[in-house]
């Protein structure tokens, strides 16, 4: 190696490190004070100079944070079984049929997935309300019966790449197309299908705007990022509670990325363009 | 699955030609039904009935009244409306390009870094993937004035007067765009992706040419991964223009007050407004004030400025509808 090039390597992993310190920092500055103690979170010092992981089982016995866990897995499941049931079929629709009005859906398809939710909020809720599900999660969870709009466009995406042939050789096979789906497609799309699946997860388990609209008069139904935002005493927030509860909501969503990486990877890239 | 009219796959006897065409054609809108009923009942009924909305007055208990442009009128003379348009006006024309900034200057980084390269992309993506509750809780811990770490950092470095960052007006928007570049990671893995598809015998050929890294970052790799950076940045616009989490939380959790879930509002825009978006303004005059009509109006003018960069988005790339 030239001196040019290895000056170019350390130089590049130095930024690389100070970076992923920086990442990391949030985070591991969060954990210590999730062990800390409540005068000890008034300070300057890092370090907990003494360690309570009670505080997590204290932060279980502060607010119902195991129901607000519950409802959050439940919206987040049942969304994402829902998004598939619908969106797999029409994103194979929209990818590999021909048919009147496919453009015109997929322009619509593109509106819905680009529409912040603030605009249809109104008309939505008055729609729930007369349905007599707000103050519950059902809200949320229904319309993915219907499909999800981003999902449908990432999913297309990943079937467009499909090649025909595959499929014809079906066809001449005498498949349907439902068989054809079942039997070619989903075997070959399932690296989309896990991105999909997962993008929806996250999104639910996440979500913070669709909860507080339906839920937040009914703490029974609330999710953890609604019950996050309102964890404190009556005057000051505690903060090693509420960082013990903040790691816990964290850590499923690192171990699921964890389990998952390959399919996230490629599904990231996937919400992207083609340069 | 089959339409019973239709002869199943069951029936003994050769369906006509005629019927296997029908069927076919059919067979289509078989697989996009629900998505299309979904359509019709979270898009373009809410759409319609916001307009028609947007001319009534009502709320929660009474029945949509008939008030002309009332509702439009009033919004050329609500103070709120311009604080709040202005405020998210500053996050799209300062969070959208900082972001994307950093996230092609990390994945330039990463794409000259060969070794533990793995290691990096996965430490730069996670925080994109936390809450926006939790990431958001951490950053106001992080941020804290006083005895938060990142201003014991600063006054160590002799740094006199750090800033308040959530507690301090001028701060506040800048502490939220922090808060946003700790997320850079999604947009970092669409550029990662899309500068490996840069090809290599263009920098190569470049090279040859004898063109500087800068040259060949400007005439190659730029204008190949142009259409991605045109993706990025209007999406980026679109998920601004509809910012709320964050700034609703920072503000409620930095003021320090009690706030129910429910109360949550009583704290939107600490401090003195300065976190105060166009979206949060819309659910408080929605669901705080239950002043519907006008939230409609609100909605409606959002949904103008956001299908204007959707147009520009279905334009730019035709591939996506064809």
């Amino acid at each position: 190696m030239t001196r040019r090039t290895v000056l170019l390597f350390v130089a590049r992993h130095a930024v690389a490190i100070a970076l992923s310190v920086m990442f990391l920092a949030p985070v591991v500055f969060l954990g210590l004070t999730s062990f800390m103690t409540s005068d000890q979170t008034l300070t300057s010092q890092l370090w907990p100079t003494s360690w309570h992981p009670e505080n997590y089982a204290e932060a279980f016995a502060k607010a119902p944070l195991l129901r607000y866990l519950v409802n959050t897995l439940l919206y987040a499941a049942l969304a994402t079984g829902f998004m598939l049931l619908a969106s797999v079929p029409a994103a194979y629709g929209l990818a590999k049929l021909r048919w009147r009005g496919r453009s015109v859906t997929m322009v619509a398809i593109v509106c819905m997935m680009m529409l912040p939710p603030q605009v249809t909020t109104v008309p939505l809720y008055l729609f729930w309300a007369d349905a007599g599900l707000t103050g519950s999660l059902w809200p949320l969870i229904l319309p993915m019966l219907a499909g999800d709009a981003f999902s449908i466009f990432l999913l297309r995406q990943f079937l467009v790449t499909i090649p025909d042939e595959y499929l014809d050789a079906a066809r001449v096979d005498g498949a349907g197309e439902w068989r054809t789906l079942l039997k070619v497609v989903l075997p070959m799309a399932r690296p989309g299908i896990a991105a999909a699946a997962m993008f929806q997860f996250f999104y639910a388990w996440n979500d913070y705007y669709g909860p507080l609209l339906y839920t937040s008069e009914n703490e029974q139904n609330w999710t953890v990022s609604l019950g996050l935002a309102s964890f404190r005493s009556m005057h000051h927030v505690e903060w090693h509670l509420v960082s013990a509860a903040t790691m816990l909501t964290m850590i499923p969503v690192v171990v699921l990325f964890f389990f998952a990486q390959k399919a996230f990877v490629q599904g990231v890239t996937l919400t992207g363009v083609k340069g | 699955m089959s339409l019973p009219l239709l002869g199943g796959a069951g029936t003994s006897r050769t369906p006509s030609p005629r019927l296997t065409r029908l069927r076919r054609r059919l067979t289509p809108y078989v697989f996009v039904a629900p998505t299309l009923a979904g359509l019709a009942l979270f898009l373009v009924y809410p759409l319609v009935s916001a307009v028609y909305f947007s001319f009534t007055r009502f709320n929660l208990i009474q029945a949509p009244e008939w008030v002309g442009l009332d509702n439009w009128r009033f919004l050329f003379e609500d103070d709120n409306v311009v604080r709040a348009a202005k405020n998210t006006l500053w996050l799209v024309v300062v969070m959208v390009p900082a972001r994307m900034l950093g996230a092609l200057l990390t994945a330039l980084l990463l794409n000259q870094v060969k070794r533990a390269r793995g290691v990096y992309r996965t430490l730069f993506y996670l925080p994109a993937l936390a809450p926006p509750v939790a990431a958001t809780l951490a950053f106001v811990l992080l941020l804290k004035p006083g005895t938060g770490p990142v201003n014991t950092a600063l006054s160590a470095l002799g740094v006199d007067n750090p800033p308040l960052w959530f507690n301090d007006p001028a701060w506040a928007k800048p502490s939220l765009v922090v808060l946003a570049m700790w997320g850079i990671g999604d947009l970092m893995m669409i550029f990662i992706a899309a500068l490996l598809d840069v090809p290599a015998e263009l920098h190569e050929a470049a090279a040859l040419d004898g063109a500087g890294s800068w040259q060949r970052f400007r005439y190659v790799t730029l204008p190949s991964i142009s259409p991605v950076l045109a993706f990025a940045a209007i999406t980026g616009i679109i998920g601004t223009l509809q910012y709320f989490t964050q700034a609703a939380v920072a503000a409620s959790v930095a003021s320090g007050q009690v706030t129910g879930g429910g109360g949550i509002s009583d704290t939107f825009g600490y401090p003195e407004g300065s976190t105060f978006t166009y979206p949060l303004w819309l659910y408080v005059v929605g669901f705080r004030y239950h002043v519907l009509g006008y939230a409609n109006v609100l909605a409606v003018v959002l949904f103008v400025v956001s299908m204007t960069a959707t147009v520009l988005l279905l334009r730019r790339f035709k591939e996506f509808t064809r």
